[in-house]
């Protein structure tokens, strides 16, 4: 009978046990490793900006829960002579201030980059201005543009240079350049290092050969040194506008967004409203205002800056 | 009313402490009336946590713990005081209205009980037994005290500091006045003579909080204008308004240069560095200077007077003031009002008054007698802070939005616009308008 034929011998696979199934179901897999990540992003990114976001459409203030509202924070705004003035103030800052460090940024880098005696002790005092944290940078520039206590009114007069106070803070324009020029102070050196560091990826073999080639020093910067160092470049530009657009430090420090609200930044504008002045809907419909020019600002250097590298003939990775 | 800067204040402990020190012992000079007291059986078990701002001068929070100490003792209630800064104590009272949660009381500044008014309990009992006791309560306890149009207690004010004008003797005297003249028209002249004689005036009408209001409502209040009607409507651009801008126009150019980039803390320093010799302040300056042997002799050549009235019909001047209030979701709010009373009894408020050096005016009419107000005749003026008719957002009712258009500076900005040039006063009234109708939509 078949019973006494011996049974085919099978390999018993073991059941496995329900969690290593479970850990070897693809869906289960991919959620359990990206749930840290995910919720980490969430409860520390995602929720304040949906928070935020949410704000702008409603009428809240502090201490009071808001109804939604609509786009009326948002209509509010665009006839409001001051958000339209912050935001003129916002572009215009980041405008000057980002061509300005970009400018001697770049000149302080090519000077680093020569053989200097203690360069390195040289390259760690350039960064001091960044490292200071930028509210003793900005109590320092209120001393210094300070209408009565300015030390360079003090010195300007004890030279003989004028007879008066020079007006730093006083009017719209010289406030605007004032607050300009203290930004620039503060953004030369993260510029200076980080394009440093691009020019010394550059191989000196290719300054050799247009030495060899008889080469000017305008046009081994034109041709060599600054097509190489535009991909640097791009990555720089969106991180120093990013940082100038969303400034509030300096401003707040400095003017508080006066002479009557010529130097609010979209920033300084929506803290005075929301924490200030207590409408928290509407300070946060100001900040979300902010997003469409980040967002611009962002793509425009990473396009533009990233467009030209293609057409300089580098590998576009 | 005024920043008054940590360092100053500092420089003040000692001299605070003795006066604390011998106000101690002095006794009461308070003439206290008769009244009975409210029955406030105290719950069993009953503790208190209460936040007030933090102190000007050392003794002010010695003395205020030491009569805690002492209502602990008597009642067997224990009470928990957190001092906490300036800056923070209208969002942690918002929180504690909002959540229900947290402490069972808070001494807050002026407009807080009209903004959380249905979270807080009456105080009505405390506050008119209080007012017969002492002479009834002065003119902006009154307001601040009570809810809007009604008798009915929700603060009870701990006290108010002006700002009143800061003048240097012998600059004033030098162009031939023995004081600031008290009409418009007089005040202007002066301040003329002064800037030809190169030792001009100066008012802040920067983002200044406390300064920068403070000398924007006096323009506009003593021009007869106000920012609300007694309804609560706008009504900055009227023809008052705009007669206090034309002034302002004419006054401006008599002041230091500078003045629209001024913050809280620039008219103190400008005033200490004999740059600037007429200014508006609350007392600090004046303790500042006296405080510092560098700068004595500009202190004893310092003399406090009221701004001027001009229409007023008194010294257009809000103080700053200390509102506490009682919240429902306290579990003990016998024990709350309780510990009210007693603080601002005489045995306690008046060595607390005094340890204040004046920095704190009462706001009851019996503490006039209290040895502070003798003890510097420079700080006598300061005894009457809380009989001013003026407040934030008068002649409206108190409100969270007169919070806010003073702190998004609303009066100062229309004053700095027409100051600089930017605006003609017509533009400036209406734009004020325009930013006062979004506030006070509500």
């Amino acid at each position: 009978m078949s019973a006494t034929t011996a049974p085919a011998w099978v390999r018993q696979r073991r059941d496995p046990s329900w969690i290593v199934r479970l850990f070897d179901w693809k869906p289960f897999l991919v959620f359990a490793c990206l749930f840290p990540a995910v919720g980490l992003l969430t409860v520390f990114l995602t929720y304040p900006l949906g928070l935020g976001i949410w704000l702008a459409f409603t009428d809240t203030t502090i201490g009071r829960a808001g109804v939604w509202v609509g786009l009326e924070n948002f209509e509010y705004l665009l006839e409001d002579r001051m958000w339209w003035n912050a935001v003129f103030y916002s572009v215009f800052y980041t405008g000057i201030a980002t061509f300005g460090k970009f400018a001697l940024g770049l000149w302080l880098a090519l000077l680093l980059n020569n053989h200097l005696p203690f360069k390195s002790l040289l390259r760690a005092i350039i960064l001091l201005p960044w490292i200071v944290p930028t509210v003793l940078s900005a109590i320092a520039f209120w001393w210094i543009y300070d209408p009565q206590f300015s030390i360079i009114s003090y010195v300007a007069i004890k030279a003989g240079i004028t007879s008066q106070n020079i007006d730093f803070i006083n009017t719209p324009w010289s406030a605007r350049f004032s607050l300009i020029a203290a930004n620039i102070w503060r953004g030369i050196p993260f510029v200076a290092i980080s394009l440093l560091a691009g020019l010394q990826t550059i191989s000196p073999s290719l300054y050799e050969a247009a030495l060899l080639d008889g080469s000017t020093a305008w046009q081994r910067f034109r041709y060599i040194t600054f097509p190489m160092l535009l991909p640097i470049l791009a990555i720089v530009m969106t991180f120093s506008i990013i940082f100038t657009f969303t400034d509030f430090q300096l401003v707040y420090a400095i003017t508080r967004g006066g002479p009557v609200n010529s130097t609010h930044l979209l920033a300084t504008l929506a803290f005075q409203r929301g924490i200030s002045g207590g409408q928290l809907g509407e300070g946060a419909a100001i900040a979300v205002s902010m997003i469409p020019f980040l967002v611009l600002a962002t793509l425009f250097s990473y396009f533009a800056l990233a467009r030209r590298k293609w057409q300089q003939g580098e590998g576009n990775d | 009313m005024n920043i008054i800067t940590r360092r100053n204040a500092l420089a003040l402990g000692a001299s605070a402490a003795a006066l604390a020190a011998t106000g101690a012992q002095a006794q009461i000079l308070t003439q206290a009336g008769a009244a009975t007291a409210p029955r406030l059986p105290i719950e069993s078990g009953a503790t208190l946590r209460m936040l007030r701002p933090v102190k000007f001068v050392q003794p002010d929070e010695d003395v205020f713990r030491a009569a805690a100490a002492r209502f602990s003792q008597q009642t067997g209630v224990q009470v928990r005081i957190d001092f906490v800064g300036w800056e923070d104590i209208n969002q942690q009272t918002a929180v504690t209205a909002n959540t229900g949660a947290g402490p069972d009381l808070i001494i807050g500044f002026g407009d807080a009980p009209h903004i959380y008014a249905e979270k807080l309990i009456e105080l009505t009992d405390v506050a008119e037994y209080l007012g017969r006791k002492y002479g009834g309560w002065m003119n902006v306890a009154q307001k601040y005290g009570k809810k809007h149009g009604t008798n009915n207690w929700i603060g009870l004010p701990f006290g108010g500091t002006a700002g009143p004008l800061v003048w240097r003797k012998s600059a004033v005297n030098a162009v031939g006045y023995q004081a600031p003249p008290s009409d418009l028209p007089g005040f202007l002249e002066m301040c003329k003579k002064l800037k030809a004689a190169g030792k001009p005036s100066g008012f802040a009408l920067g983002n200044a909080v406390g300064d920068g209001n403070g000398f924007a409502n006096w323009l506009v209040w003593s021009h007869g204008g106000s920012l609300l009607d007694e309804e609560g409507k706008v009504a900055i651009n009227s023809p008052q308004t705009l007669n206090s801008l034309n002034y302002l126009k004419e006054l401006y150019p008599t002041f230091i240069p500078g003045t629209i980039a001024w913050g809280d803390i620039s008219n103190n320093r400008a005033y200490a560095a004999n740059e600037c010799w007429v200014t508006s302040n609350g007392v600090s300056l004046y303790f500042g200077l006296k405080n510092d042997p560098a700068t004595a002799a500009i202190a004893a050549d310092t003399e406090h007077s009221e701004m001027p009235h001009g229409l007023a019909g008194g010294w257009p001047s809000a103080p700053l003031t200390l509102n506490a209030m009682v919240f429902k979701h306290s579990r003990y709010p016998n024990a709350a009002k309780a510990f009210l009373q007693f603080m601002l009894e005489a045995e306690q408020y008046e060595p607390w008054l005094n340890a204040n050096l004046g920095y704190w005016a009462h706001p009851l009419n019996a503490y006039k007698a209290s040895a502070v107000w003798t003890s510097d005749p420079k700080v006598a003026i300061f005894r009457d802070s809380m009989n001013n008719k003026f407040w934030n957002g008068y002649k409206g009712p108190i409100s969270e939005a007169s919070g806010q258009a003073n702190a998004e500076y609303v009066m100062v900005q229309m004053c700095a616009a027409v100051a600089s040039g930017q605006s003609t006063p017509q533009e400036a009234a209406r734009e004020a308008e325009r930013r006062a109708r979004r506030i006070f939509r509500r």
